[in-house]
This record gives structure tokens, sequence and C-alpha cells, in this order.
């Protein structure tokens, strides 16, 4: 329960900050909005009147190596949360780096898949799948680039000594959204290129 | 520190020890001046919308009438409705969330309280933005759900879709943002022994009602964004040329709109829950039971949305699906209006200007909701679509509902925001000149409705028959114009010379009246104890928070700064927007830049003064 | 890994320790990483078999939520969290699996009953 004290504006009645409590509030929201890409998606499979098809252009092994990139990058964030909250500045800045870069690698082979379907045909305008595709993990990369780039901040602030292990929440709070965003990903990954 | 002013300050909404001036509302971040900036605006928008009815009303007032022209008139329903939904009863309950709710939970403040800014300002922003669009001649004109293909490129040309997809995605920010807030001030940031099932209703059906603005936001923002695509670079999600289907924009809609009716009316439903009980002097009759109708109200909200879509042909176990949980959602709205009643018999009752309006929506939301249960039937619904008996049926409860309960909010809220009483007597004229000019208008257009008079269209032949439903309909908006400003006129006056109050003027139970009227900045000198669900009215609890909460904050509590990012971010995220109207990938891209900017700023930003 | 969510934030009793200490939350997460990308892998296999046609989709749709869960509960830490957050979190993560799933059912399940009906 929260304490009496007037000027204690930290103590929250869950113990949880309000921060920490306030993203998973926003993440549940953001479970809406690719709901809403995801159903769309999925309402509109199968239903292209031209191609290329899924079938025909999806490559496979190559989007699961990049999904497996974007699944250890989840790792690296736990592990510089891990080092952060331990006072290991330097390993906490390391392996953010290792999130920020894993996030690049997928983002690359990611775009480089897109050039591929590009040249098969497939384009935002070309068929309800690639319109839906194309938005729905279109966005999906937006949110990963953003995560990239609040991983930079917070490895600079790092670095620059304005957050130390007491403030290793702000770093956590990060990490609710990378992991989300990776988990959003293992969603599309089967709905969108394993099921038929 | 500064020591606190000993006296009441004046009646500006003001309390002692904070600053006056532009600067200091436009850096605000303090719940209660963000909630008198909310009502305010909502209330101007009000007129807005009013007279936008208004010119509608007089055009509809003779068959074959050439007033104006159709295109006009498409613009004027569509942005009547757009106006009255997302910049007048949505944003006038969020004037009630941000001043009520933390007082009533014994907070300081919202959780977080700069986000709150930014939530007001992009509404402001985003009304000036969508109203903007008048003055290039190209308002909006595709009705407030806009409708594939209608909205499409090929269909709507111009730029009056554009306006309307763009300002309800800006507006849609800040709704998610409020509903994060209210969620987590909520949950965290109850005073001691304030447990969930003690809160006011008014504070419980806040928390319903955030969570159905984070949930069904999304899906619009998403449907909003496909329309968006679909017109500027030339997707198909709607299109059904190349396998689009224009239904889905309908389902997308719906399962959006169908949660923000529950939006509309569950802030209403809360107000009067609180207004009821203490004008009967009786608690609340089965207050759990209330507690659990909303919540139920509020999910079961999220499975009716195709009962918009009866006429669509989807088909009939997907209609009688949505059939039955449009009835079954019936059951616990009904509970709610005999909780109320059951509180009001055996109670002793004032009825005040405020409990008169909560009372007149029990009455008149009962109709509204006859109406609606009429409609959950898919064959009636076949013959009511898009007729006028929908029409009677939405203003009804919308009008009826939603906005007589927020105005039962204001009698019965001013007296703290304010620490004056509204005239009693011009209380008396409001109410009832709503009633009767609400009544004359809606009511007859059920009968316009059954006798097949169309909605959305700029005039009808004489052959239908139902012009005396379309004059008294005229005349009953020109007596309900009269009551909206006599409502403004008692404001005005109130603010100014209205007969002074106390902490407790109408001696009701909850912690907002443990405070002075208007509180001081900090709201609670010390966060009080709380022992029940009605702690003014249970004799020691009430002597134990009164000690507390009346008396003076022996030092300054920490309250957040203020802030001038939220203004300059709503600004930037507005503009950002109306970049995507060039439909230029470049352009759009650079209008985000000042977003992220003002966003690192802000996070950089310590909220609170350094050292706490 | 912490399990006590005091309102300050991360806020660790004790100062970093020892290599020893760190491995042991360190491994856990390692496993959990690993058990992810084995998972991931199973899941390209059934995709790959096609003995396994039959099955392919309920199998994926549950090796999926696996890997979901196993994400949410260790690497976001709801498990070990306040429950507030889980119920937070699963009202967004109900409602929309229920969304996907009405619109699925309204999309491709109906239409082919109705034919018939």
């Amino acid at each position: 329960m929260a304490h009496a004290a007037a000027a204690d504006h930290h103590a929250t009645n869950t113990g949880v900050s309000n921060f920490k409590l306030g993203f998973w509030t926003f993440l549940a929201s953001e479970c809406l909005f690719f709901g809403t890409l995801i159903s769309t998606y999925m309402v509109y499979k199968g239903t292209a009147l031209v191609g290329p098809y899924p079938a025909e252009i999806f490559d496979v092994i190559h989007t699961t190596i990049s999904t497996t990139i974007l699944l250890f990058s989840s790792l690296a964030m736990v592990l510089a949360l891990h080092y952060l909250q331990h006072a290991r500045k330097n390993l906490a800045i390391l392996w953010l780096g290792v999130v920020i870069a894993m996030g690049a690698g997928f983002l690359v082979m990611e775009f480089q898949s897109y050039q591929k379907y590009i040249g098969y045909g497939l384009t935002l305008t070309s068929s309800t799948f690639g319109s839906s595709y194309y938005v729905l993990t279109g966005t999906h990369k937006i949110h990963v680039f953003f995560g990239m780039l609040w991983m930079g901040i917070l490895a600079w602030r790092i670095h620059r000594g304005k957050i130390a292990a007491p403030q290793a929440e702000q770093v956590e709070v990060a990490g609710l959204y990378w992991h989300f965003v990776d988990i959003i990903w293992i969603v599309i990954f089967t709905l969108v290129y394993l099921i038929p | 520190m500064s020591s606190v002013a000993t006296e009441q300050s004046p009646v500006h909404g003001t309390s002692h020890g904070e600053e006056t001036g532009l600067w200091s509302w436009i850096t605000t971040v303090d719940h209660k001046r963000i909630a008198i900036m909310y009502f305010a605006t909502a209330t101007i928008f009000f007129f807005v919308g009013g007279i936008e009815a208004m010119i509608i009303r007089l055009q509809l007032m003779n068959p074959e009438q050439n007033l104006i022209s159709p295109e006009f008139y498409n613009q004027l329903f569509t942005m009547h409705g757009t106006t009255m939904i997302f910049l007048v009863a949505m944003p006038m309950a969020v004037a009630f969330f941000n001043y009520v709710v933390p007082l009533q939970i014994g907070a300081r403040d919202v959780a977080f309280p700069r986000l709150n800014a930014l939530s007001y300002w992009i509404f402001l922003f985003g009304g000036i933005y969508l109203n903007a669009s008048w003055f290039v001649g190209a308002a909006p004109h595709a009705s407030w759900v806009g409708y594939a293909t209608l909205t499409s490129s090929q269909f709507s040309p111009g730029l009056n879709t554009d306006f309307w997809f763009i300002s309800l995605s800006i507006l849609g920010i800040a709704s998610i943002a409020g509903g994060v807030n209210f969620i987590t001030t909520i949950v965290n940031m109850r005073a001691p022994g304030m447990k969930m099932m003690r809160m006011p209703l008014f504070t419980w059906m806040t928390f319903v009602t955030s969570f159905l603005l984070i949930t069904a936001i999304p899906v619009i923002a998403v449907a909003l964004i496909f329309l968006g695509f679909d017109r500027l670079f030339g997707t198909v999600f709607f299109n059904p040329t190349m396998g689009g289907d224009p239904v889905l924009w309908q389902h997308l809609f719906w399962i959006f709109g169908h949660p923000e009716v529950y939006i509309l009316i569950l802030p209403a439903f809360g107000v009067i829950s609180d207004v009821i009980p203490t004008f009967s002097k009786k608690p609340l009759f089965g207050y759990p039971i209330v507690v659990y109708a909303g919540i139920l109200i509020g999910f079961i909200g999220w499975g009716v949305w195709s009962h918009h879509m009866f006429t669509v042909g989807l088909g009939p176990i997907a209609d009688s699906f949505f059939v039955a949980a449009t009835m079954i959602i019936a059951i616990p709205t009904g509970v709610k209006i005999f909780n109320w009643l059951a509180t009001m018999w055996g109670g002793s009752i004032r009825f005040t200007t405020a409990m008169l309006f909560s009372v007149g929506l029990v009455a008149v939301f009962t109709v509204g909701g006859l109406s609606g249960i009429m409609h959950a039937s898919a064959p009636v619904n076949l013959q009511q679509h898009d007729s006028y008996f929908v029409v009677a049926h939405f203003h009804y409860v919308i009008v009826g509902g939603a906005m007589m309960g927020l105005w039962a909010g204001l009698y019965y809220w001013f007296p703290k925001v304010s620490g004056r009483f509204l005239s009693e007597k011009l209380g008396q004229w409001h109410f009832w000149t709503t009633m009767v000019g609400f009544n004359l208008t809606f009511f007859p257009m059920h009968f316009s409705g059954l006798f097949g008079m169309p909605r959305r269209i700029y005039t009808y032949s004489a052959d239908l028959n139902v012009a005396i439903y379309n004059q008294l309909a005229t005349v009953g908006a020109l007596i309900f114009a009269v009551s909206a400003v006599i409502m403004v006129v008692n404001i005005v006056k109130s603010w100014r010379s209205g007969e002074k109050a106390g902490a407790n003027p109408w001696d009701a139970p909850h912690l907002e009246w443990s405070i002075p009227s208007p509180p001081h900045h900090y709201n609670f000198p010390e966060l009080p104890n709380v022992q029940s669900r009605e702690p003014l009215w249970n004799a020691g609890e009430r002597e134990q928070i009164l000690a507390v909460t009346m008396g003076e904050a022996k030092e300054e509590p920490h309250m957040p700064n203020p802030s001038y990012w939220p203004i300059l971010l709503a600004a930037s995220i507005t503009l950002a927007w109306a970049l995507v109207m060039t439909g230029v990938w470049w352009i759009i891209a650079l209008g985000i830049i000042p977003v992220f900017f003002c966003t690192l700023m802000w996070g950089l930003e310590p909220a609170f003064p350094e050292g706490h | 890994m912490s399990t006590d969510v005091s309102a300050q934030s991360g806020d660790h009793a004790h100062a970093a320790k020892g290599p020893g200490e760190d491995h042991s939350s360190v491994a856990g997460y390692i496993w959990i990483g690993v058990i992810l990308a084995v998972v991931t892998f199973v899941e390209v296999a059934v995709f790959y078999i096609e003995a396994l046609e039959a099955v392919e989709v309920p199998i994926l749709v549950i090796l999926s939520t696996a890997k979901v869960i196993l994400v949410v509960l260790y690497f976001m830490h709801l498990k070990m969290d306040h429950k507030a957050l889980t119920w937070l979190f699963m009202s967004g993560v109900i409602l929309a699996v229920f969304m996907v799933s009405a619109l699925l059912v309204l999309y491709h399940v109906l239409p082919r009953m109705a034919l018939s009906l």
C-alpha cells in the first residue's frame, strides 16, 4: 500500500513505478494496434487477385535467420539490463550495442527481402497481399528502428554517467518495448510466413 | 520555502502558490487547469457543432428546400457528428476525469502530468486543424463514419476526406495518452485505504472508459492509416476492383465505433452515480453491482459491433451472434437504471439542477435504450437502418444520456472548481429548456424515421408526409439552442458573482469535498486515510480526514514542474500529420524530425524539481 | 533476478558480485534464448515437413504462443512482477486475440459454412 508521507510522490499502490505500469498499459494498446494490422493481413490472405503470391516469393530460410537475429537481440536486451542493474556499466553499453547491431541486421535482411519481392512484382499497390504485407511489416520495421534509436540514446546516457544502476528502470522499460516488438514479429513470422 | 497564503484565493480557479498569466496556462501540468481548458474548449466546439446543426435543421424544415447546396449539407452533417463526438462529448468527459479523479482518490495530480497537458494541446490543435477545412472550402463530407468507397480518392477526390482522416489520427493520440494516464493514476495513486472497491463510481467509470479508449482507438487509428494509404499511396485495402473489401472498413470502424459509444456514456453514468446518492442522502444502492455492470458493459461492448452492419449481408449466423450480444448488453445497463432508482427510493431528495439533469438522464436514456433494443433485432433493423429512427435513437442516448450526465456534473462540481454555486434559477431554466427543446427536436424523428425519411439527405419530397416532424424538430432545435446560451450565461455570471460555496456545499460523501473550494494547487496538504466508500458520511472517519485535508501544508509539497514541451510536441505532431496531406514521402519524413526532437527533450527534462 | 518491485527503480541491495553470481541469472536468460531459437527451428521444420501438413496450423500456433509466453514471462519479467501488470497487459492481448479470431471467422469460416446452408 502507499505511504502516507505527503512529500513522497514516488510511493505507488502497487509498488510498481508509474512509468513501468503506464508502459505496460501502453503495450496493451499496442496489442490492438498490431492486432488490427494482423487481422487485416489474415482477412486478405488468399484474396489477392494477381500475383506474385506468398508461396512463390517467400524465402523462409532467409526470414528464419532474420527472425533468429531478432530473437537473440531480445536476449542481448535482458543482458544489457542485467549488467546495468549490477552496475557493470561497460557491459551494459556493450550489450545495448549488440541490440542495436542485431536490430540493424534484422532490418538489413528484411529490406533485402523487400527488394527481392519488389523485383518479383509485389508492391504496396499491386494487390491486397502487397498492401497488407508491406503496411504490416513496414509498421513493424518502423517500430524496430525507433527502438534502435531509443537504445542508442540510452547507451549514450549510460556512457555519460546520467543513467546508472538506480536508474536501470529506464532501460527496463525500453527493454519491455523491445521485447514487445520481438513478440509481434514472432506472431508475424508464424502467421505470415509459415501458416499457409 | 515560501509560506502558503492564508486567504481563500479569488474565484479564478487558481489556488495559492500558483502562477497566473498566459504563460503559466500554456506550460501548466496541473490537472485542474487542464480540466478547465478542456471544458472551455469543448464548450466552444459545442457551439460550433450546434451552429452546424441549426443550419441543418433550417434546411430540413420544409420539403424540397434549397437554402444550401447538397455538398454543403454533407459537410455540415459530417462536421456536426465528428465535432460533437470527438471535440465535445469526449473532451468534456475528459475535463471531468481530469478535475475530479485525482481529488476523488486522494492524489496530488495524475500519473503523468506532462502527458496530460499534451493530450489537451493535441485536442486543441487537432480540433483547429479539422475546422480549418471550412476555411479552404473542403470540410469533410462523407459522414462521421467515413465509409469506403465513398472516401476513396476516386469518389472523394478533394481534400475533404484528407482533413478528416488526418484530424482523427491526431486526436486519437490524445485519447490513448489520456487512457494510459488515467489507468495508471487510478491503479497506482490512490490514497491510503482507498481500495479499488471504495472508489467513487465516477472514478470507476473513468477507469473502464480508459480501458475502452486504449483498446478501441488503436483500431480506428489503423483503419485511418489504411484509408490514408489508399488515398495517398494507392494501396488497395478498400478497393474492390483490386480485391479489397469496403466492408472491412465498416468492420474496423465499428470495432472502434461501438466501444466508442460506451466511451461516451460511461462517464455520464459515473457522474450520476455520484450525484444521485448525494441528493438522495443515501449511499448508492448496490455499489458492487453497479461497478461490475460497468465493467461488463465495457467488456461486452467489444462484441456487438456488427449490429451497425445488419444491412450489409454478413449472413444469418453472424447476424444472430451480434443480435444476441447486443440484447445481452442491455442487461447490465438496465441493472444500473434500477440501482439509481433504488438509490432514490426512500431517500431524502433535493432537486438541485444537478439532480434534475441526473434524473432526466435516467428517463431520457431509457427512451434511447428502448429504441436501441428495437435496432438490436436484425429484421427490424432492416427497416430502421439509415432512417431518422436511428438519428432519434443516438441523439437520445448521446445528448439525453452523455451530455445531460456531463451537465449534471457541471452543476455538481462547479462549486468545487470555482468556489461559487451556479445559479439554481438559471439552472432550472437551463434544464427545462433542454428537456423541452431536446425532446421536441428528437422525439418526432422516431416518426419521420419509421415513415421512411432516410438520414443524411439534404432535402425530402413533400409526398413523404414528414414535413410536420421536421418542423417540430426545427422548433425544438431553436429551443435547445436557447438552453445552450442559458448555460453559458450561467457559467459566466456565476464564475464572477455566484453565491459562494464552501468545501462541501452539497454535504456529499467523497474526498473531493474534503478540501477547500477551489482547492490548493497541491490538492491535499497531506494524503488522507480512507476507511469506507462514503468517507465524509461516517462520523469518526469524517473528522479524522477533515483534520488532515482542511489544513494548510506545513511545507510546500513537491509538485511537478510546468513545461513547454507538451504544447511544442502537440504542435509538432499536428504539423507532421498535416504534412501527410502532401502525400510526398520525404516531406512527411521531415515532419517527423520535430516530433522526435520534442520527445527527446521532454524525456531529458526532469518531471519534478531537482533534489526530490 | 530481482523479485522485489519496490518503487525505487531497479535498486538492488547487493553491489556487483563476482562472476559466479552473475552467471546464475545470465545463464537462465541464455537458456531461454536457446529454447526460443530451437522452437523457431522446429516451427520451420514443421513448415517444411509435408507429412505434418494436416496438423501444421495448430502446431505452429501452439509453438509460437509458447515463444511469446516465454518472452513475456521471463524476458519481460511479467511472471515475477506485480499481478496488476499482468492484468493490464492481458486486457489488450485478450481483446486483440478476440478481434483477430472474430475477423477470421467472419471472413474465412462463415462464408464457407454459408455454402452449405
